[in-house]
């Protein structure tokens, strides 16, 4: 599978040349273009970087969870998932660094290790996705985008214990 | 919307770092985040640009009109209202193809270029149109098939069966997916006003 993405470039450059497109002046073309895009998403990553280093480093993340906790028991969602939970929507990096932290604390088959298995799999960076897109565009209204996306995290969560209960016991 | 929940998010960690007595690693913290950033940028920048020239290749050639034809009765569902010829319609269907290969990084260059094609489409407002909404909360759900970098990861934990999480993963992915969906699109519908009319109109009648 790790080689899907080049096959995929190559694919593309492929039918390019079979259709006898000018493909290296249509790549620089594009690449430019891309250049674009990063300078203008470049200020939204920086704030959002910002927040999130600034919340992990001060406890508020540690907190939050803490505060979860017992809500967290009640539904039957396993606590050493809390954390990964909480960052999943803000950073990728984050959540894979705590998920490998509760693969250590309790192994990749345990109840714990499935649950933040699946879901770390069904769910996106949903507020970085939102801000960088958004930002892009310089769009400031977003009306109901972030109901439905985090909506959808809910979801996730609660659909990933109920599977790994009933496809593991 | 965003200004409030940036400003949030930061008032947050100050307060917890100032509560808990983090004010150390909160200073650390506000002057590693720039070198962070600008890291991510970086690795972007080269995944940025390498596929937005390959983007132009497949639009040249006709590749992404062919995706698009394969794609476009079910993400016409999606995107009442926009052309199925349409640059933008490629981009989107580029985007959900890379999505579903799990090539994440390819396809937020597609992605950042279907909002710019939908902006120009919205007039270049500042208030995200329907097509744009939905395009968004379907890329803040998981749309991969293949999550290889999750099995790498459980395997390199010692895990017996990596794959094994296969099946739940797919089945919460698409729970998320469409309840995203069916949240969007039915508010894009409440919000234009028809539904509301359809009520006023009930509620005289009574």
């Amino acid at each position: 599978m790790g080689f899907a993405m080049p096959a995929f470039a190559a694919l593309i450059v492929v039918f390019g040349l079979v259709r006898r497109v000018p493909v290296f002046d249509c790549f620089l073309q594009g690449a430019r273009e891309g250049l674009v895009t990063l300078y203008r998403i470049a200020p939204t990553v920086m704030g959002l970087v910002f927040a999130v280093k600034l919340l992990q480093s001060g406890g508020a993340v540690e907190a939050l969870c803490n505060l979860l906790q017992p809500a967290a028991d009640a539904l039957g969602f396993p606590k050493e998932v809390v954390p990964m939970a909480l960052l999943r929507p803000v950073s990728g990096s984050g959540a894979s660094a705590l998920l490998l932290s509760v693969f250590d604390e309790c192994g990749p088959d345990s109840f714990a290790g499935r649950v933040a298995s699946v879901l770390a799999g069904s769910s996106e960076t949903t507020f970085y996705a939102v801000a960088m897109y958004y930002g892009s565009v310089g769009v400031k209204h977003i009306r109901h985008t972030l109901v439905a996306a985090v909506a959808a995290d809910v979801t996730a969560f609660a659909v990933s214990v109920v599977t790994v209960r009933l496809f593991f016991g | 919307m965003l200004n409030y929940i940036w400003s949030a998010l930061v008032a947050v960690a100050v307060l917890c770092a100032v509560v808990f007595g983090n004010t150390r690693e909160l200073s650390d913290a506000v002057v590693n985040s720039g070198a962070a950033a600008v890291e991510l940028l970086l690795t972007m920048a080269g995944v940025m640009c390498l596929w937005s020239g390959i983007m132009r290749i497949a639009q040249e050639s006709g590749f992404t009109r062919i995706l698009a034809r394969i794609f476009a009765p079910l993400l016409g569902l999606l995107f009442p209202g926009l052309d199925k010829n349409s640059e933008a319609f490629g981009s989107i269907t580029m985007n959900v193809s890379a999505n579903l290969l799990g090539l994440g990084n390819t396809a937020t260059p597609f992605g950042l270029k279907a909002m710019r094609e939908l902006s120009l489409i919205n007039g270049g407002s500042d208030t995200a149109g329907d097509a744009m909404i939905v395009f968004v909360v379907m890329n803040t759900a998981s749309m991969q098939l293949l999550p290889t970098m999750l099995g790498t990861l459980r395997q390199s934990k010692g895990s017996k069966a990596p794959f094994e999480i296969l099946v739940p993963v797919w089945i919460s992915s698409a729970c998320a997916l469409a309840v995203a969906l069916v949240i969007a699109l039915g508010l894009n519908r409440i919000r234009r006003g028809r539904v509301t009319w359809d009520l006023r109109c009930r509620r005289l009648r009574r």
